[in-house]
């Protein structure tokens, strides 16, 4: 039986705790009184996987069971989400492979023989043919990856995209042209946060940025409480829009996973349980973890990290009509990540792992960084912010400013460029914004290299903004001074200055809370 | 009279070749070949020609090119030894010179052409391309294209020069020292604006925001019909006076080709152990330092069949770029008595018409001016202008004696 997600006062009795921080991790001290918002722990699994997934296709939610939808003759495209998610990548096989392997024998059963498979990365960057091979499997790849059956969508690839229409609020919906034409679009998600899946998949995992441009925009994400709770994030109303308007014209068998939390393998399991629990193995693979990452080179702690598969479990999986999968999907993930807290606090302490959607195989740059913390981590709630309004938020990351050139070029330009002139999302959605989106060397690169799309900086920007409208300060931990500055938010060396440096804003005697993740968890705010 | 002079001494050229560039105080301590001596006064006894005592003189990044030795020798023909340097020079007419009376403030265009040469004037001057001067080392003078590179005129680092009327301008009586001591490089910065014929919306680059690029940025501004200026600053000072002279953009030297290629959609590339370069780019560029980074800079920013316009003296430097890319390679050198870009108007007179601007204004009150005994102080001074946040360094003999 795993244990509900728990709120922590600290007193006299309580250890240093675990605090992430790039590719790193420290032991902080926390003043007396903090509350640290531990998540659930991992929740039972499915006792079979295969078993799972075939009643799932044969008895799905508000639809027919998929062999039923299946014939010869079809159309049949298969999407499935990118390399974005999970975090860190599942240990293989992948449960998006033995789903896709599912569905593939039953429409050979049917007689299918138009198959395509479409990873829906969206304006993410191509994945290479290895990434791909780990999210399908070695015979799904084998089977349709040297025929060009398997593929990631292009979404500027204007010839192979459909406008199916503007919804009733004018906004464009343009997808995959395979995808939009197909009798049947089977989309296999892994639902590892709240805000990702339903009417998110199609809409936006197979748009362009045409499409895009409606929901991902500064004012929308500004007013989106949270994007973790898409009743009312005004992102994702947009999403269910152009879902429901696609689900009009085509027909979309939605397949959607949960996993549990155990998202470290064996040596560093400790990183999931609560500090005092730590046994003397535990102990032992910290201190060795610590020793190990004190004294090795910055390329061998980027492979310490990124080379971490997790043993993630199957929590559930549904199939059928999109939003009926969604709302039995949210159920299990709110069990899986939900943790009730009681009221807000003024300070909220954060620590940026390694890892964000962004950045798998690549280097977390400050401006993925300020994604992950003040985009992901500050609207991991469902209610109210886990921060007062005009509060502060601490947060852990060194924020050097690294870019990958390959993935992130855009990313360079926009922190030299844009955020040299203006930090506001509004004012650089209104000015460089479409720059961005349409310099044909982005667009070259995206197509053709493993670049993430010219304007993907900018989103990663306005996921931040709700936090940066909602907080009055933002202050990193043992951070780069210029890079942070750069950015609009203060530099300290401790918490103890951090605090410091935030009695300006919220008093000497401040309330802080801590959220511990990883694994993920939102907090339910009363 | 007190004067700093040039002399020949082929040790301190190599020295200031060798170390000039990285290390100014050795070059004002040791290596320069300049001294500062008691020599007679400079003398032409020809009709126009009348003496100056020298009010403000500036320190010009050619003048700091020769004394370091980066100069190129083709230039070796076309001076004469020992000389006083400065040409950039506002002065006091000590005798009246044909319409201009002793005592009239004047700047001088520097220029030695055919007339000031006493010869027929050339087929250049005919027209009014007196920068273009083919007579520069014949006539009843000593080889030297301008004052301050000739043995007989003596130059702005003395206290006394002498030049003809042809190359005097009054200057108006609201204008200070300070400011009309820029009136000659913005003379050459507005010649090199009309030499970049850029055409309406052009984009364009200016590599380099010393007073050269600065100036040139700001008569591009206000004399064509260019779009975004792009301007290439070293220094945080350098970087605010370059939006103020009218920059659109400014970037970093790291940062140039990133910039353009944002700016104008081009395309980059990485050759092996070479610097990177665009495809596409500006539609103009401007070498405004003289230095091989900044002219490649230029060539590799620049849009096929663009121009790119050499402002700053050129140093060798990889033309590839010109030849694959059919690029105009442009020369821009002093200023001409009759433009033919602004309709025949001189660029010293539109010079005089743009000093107003309040940008200029403020650069020209942060001249910093040195009595000629404090040279070494001023070279280095002038050596590290951007770093130390100064425009222009100038001399001023008057405080001298």
């Amino acid at each position: 039986m795993s244990r509900p997600g728990f709120v922590l006062e600290v007193d006299d009795r309580t250890p240093p705790l675990v605090v992430h921080e790039g590719e790193g991790f420290r032991l902080e001290s926390f003043p007396h009184g903090t509350r640290v918002i531990y998540p659930p722990e991992s929740l039972p699994t499915v006792p079979d996987v295969d078993e799972a997934i075939s009643q799932a296709l044969l008895h799905p939610l508000d639809s027919e069971p998929l062999p039923a939808l299946l014939r010869p003759g079809m159309r049949l495209t298969i999407a499935f989400d990118d390399l974005s998610i999970p975090l860190p990548p599942m240990r293989a096989p992948d449960i998006r492979a033995r789903i896709i392997e599912a569905v593939l024998t039953m429409a050979a059963d049917a007689g299918v023989d138009d198959v395509q498979l479409i990873a829906a990365n969206a304006l993410h960057r191509r994945m290479t043919a290895d990434e791909i091979k780990h999210i399908v499997g070695e015979r799904v790849f084998r089977s349709f990856f040297p025929q060009g059956q398997l593929y990631n969508h292009d979404a500027e690839d204007h010839e192979n995209l459909t406008h199916v229409g503007l919804t009733d609020r004018g906004e464009d919906v343009e997808i995959n042209r395979r995808a939009a034409e197909s009798d049947l679009l089977v989309y296999v998600n892994v639902n590892l946060v709240a805000m990702d899946g339903g009417h998110k998949s199609v809409p936006i995992g197979l748009a362009s940025y045409r499409s895009l441009r409606h929901h991902h925009n500064a004012k929308t994400m500004v007013a989106s409480h949270s994007f973790m709770d898409h009743t009312r994030s005004h992102l994702h109303h947009s999403a269910w829009r152009m879902g429901r308007m696609l689900s009009d014209h085509l027909k979309i068998f939605q397949i959607e996973t949960t996993l549990n939390n155990d998202v470290f393998p064996d040596n560093y399991k400790f990183l999931m349980k609560r500090e005092w629990e730590w046994s003397l193995r535990d102990q032992g693979s910290m201190l060795a973890a610590r020793r190990g990452l004190a004294v090795a080179p910055s390329r061998v702690r980027h492979r310490m990290f990124h080379d971490l598969r997790a043993p993630y479990g199957l929590t559930g999986i549904n199939a059928g009509e999109t939003e009926a999968v969604h709302e039995k999907t949210i159920e299990t993930v709110h069990r899986q990540q939900l943790v009730e807290v009681q009221g807000q606090t003024d300070v909220l302490v954060m620590g940026v792992a390694y890892l964000g959607p962004y950045n798998v195989n690549s280097t977390m740059n400050p401006i993925l960084a300020t994604c992950m913390a003040l985009g992901y981590y500050f609207n991991s709630y469902r209610g109210q912010p886990l921060v007062r309004r005009g509060g502060a938020v601490i947060v852990y990351h060194p924020m050097r400013a690294d870019f990958n050139q390959l993935h992130h070029p855009s990313y360079v330009d926009f922190y030299e460029e844009v955020l040299a002139e203006s930090t506001d999302p509004l004012v650089v959605e209104e000015k460089f914004e479409q720059q961005y989106a349409t310099d044909p060397w982005y667009v070259h690169l995206y197509r053709t290299s493993h670049a993430y799309h010219g304007v993907h900086p900018f989103y990663m920007w306005y996921w931040a903004a709700h936090a940066m409208d909602h907080v009055d300060d933002v202050i990193w931990v043992g951070a780069d001074p210029a890079t942070v500055r750069r950015l609009g938010f203060r530099a300290a060396s401790t918490l103890a200055d951090a605090l410091e440096m935030a009695s300006s804003t919220v008093g000497p005697d401040p309330s802080i809370s801590y959220l511990h993740n990883p694994p993920h968890l939102i907090a339910d705010v009363r | 009279m007190l004067a700093l002079e040039m002399f020949r001494s082929l040790p301190r050229h190599v020295a200031g070749k060798a170390v000039g560039a990285r290390m100014p105080g050795v070059l004002s301590g040791y290596a320069a070949p300049l001294r500062l001596v008691t020599i007679d006064q400079p003398h032409v006894a020809k009709p126009g020609w009348a003496r100056l005592r020298s009010r403000l003189s500036g320190i010009c990044g050619s003048d700091l090119g020769a004394l370091s030795g980066r100069s190129s020798l083709y230039f070796s023909g076309l001076v004469s030894m020992p000389l006083v340097p400065g040409h950039e020079v506002v002065a006091e007419l000590l005798d009246d010179c044909e319409d201009l009376s002793a005592g009239s403030r004047v700047v001088v265009d520097p220029i030695l052409r055919c007339q000031a040469r006493g010869v027929a004037s050339c087929e250049s001057c005919r027209a009014g391309a007196t920068n273009r001067c083919d007579r520069v080392t014949v006539g009843h003078l000593s080889p030297g294209l301008q004052t301050g590179f000739c043995a007989d005129t003596g130059g702005g680092w003395g206290e006394i020069l002498v030049a003809h009327r042809s190359q005097l301008h009054v200057v108006p009586d609201t204008f200070s020292d300070e400011q009309a001591i820029l009136v000659e490089p913005l003379a050459c910065a507005v010649h090199t604006a009309l030499r970049a014929q850029v055409g309406a919306n052009d984009k364009v680059l200016v590599s380099g925001a010393g007073s050269v690029g600065l100036l040139t940025t700001f008569a591009l501004r206000e004399l064509t019909d260019g779009g975004e200026i792009t301007v290439v600053a070293k220094h945080p000072h350098q970087r605010e006076l370059a939006r103020a002279f009218g920059a659109t953009d400014v970037v970093a030297p790291d940062h140039v080709l990133r910039g353009v290629r944002r700016a104008t959609g081009a395309f980059q590339v990485e050759p092996d152990y070479s610097r990177p370069f665009l495809l596409g780019g500006v539609d103009v560029a401007v070498d405004a330092v003289g230095s091989r980074e900044s002219l490649e800079t230029a060539l590799h920013a620049t849009r096929a069949g663009g121009r790119v316009v050499l402002s700053g003296m050129p140093v060798p430097a990889d033309l590839s770029a010109a030849w694959f890319r059919e690029l105009e390679v442009v020369g821009s050198y002093g200023s001409a008595e009759r433009e033919p870009g602004a309709g025949g108007r001189g660029a010293f007179d539109i010079a005089l018409d743009l000093m107003d601007s309040s940008a200029v204004q403020d650069v020209a009150a942060s001249v910093a001016s040195y009595p000629l005994h404090r040279w070494r102080e001023a070279l280095d001074h002038a050596h590290s202008a951007g770093r130390l946040g100064t425009v222009k360094v100038a001399f001023d003999p008057r405080r001298s004696a």
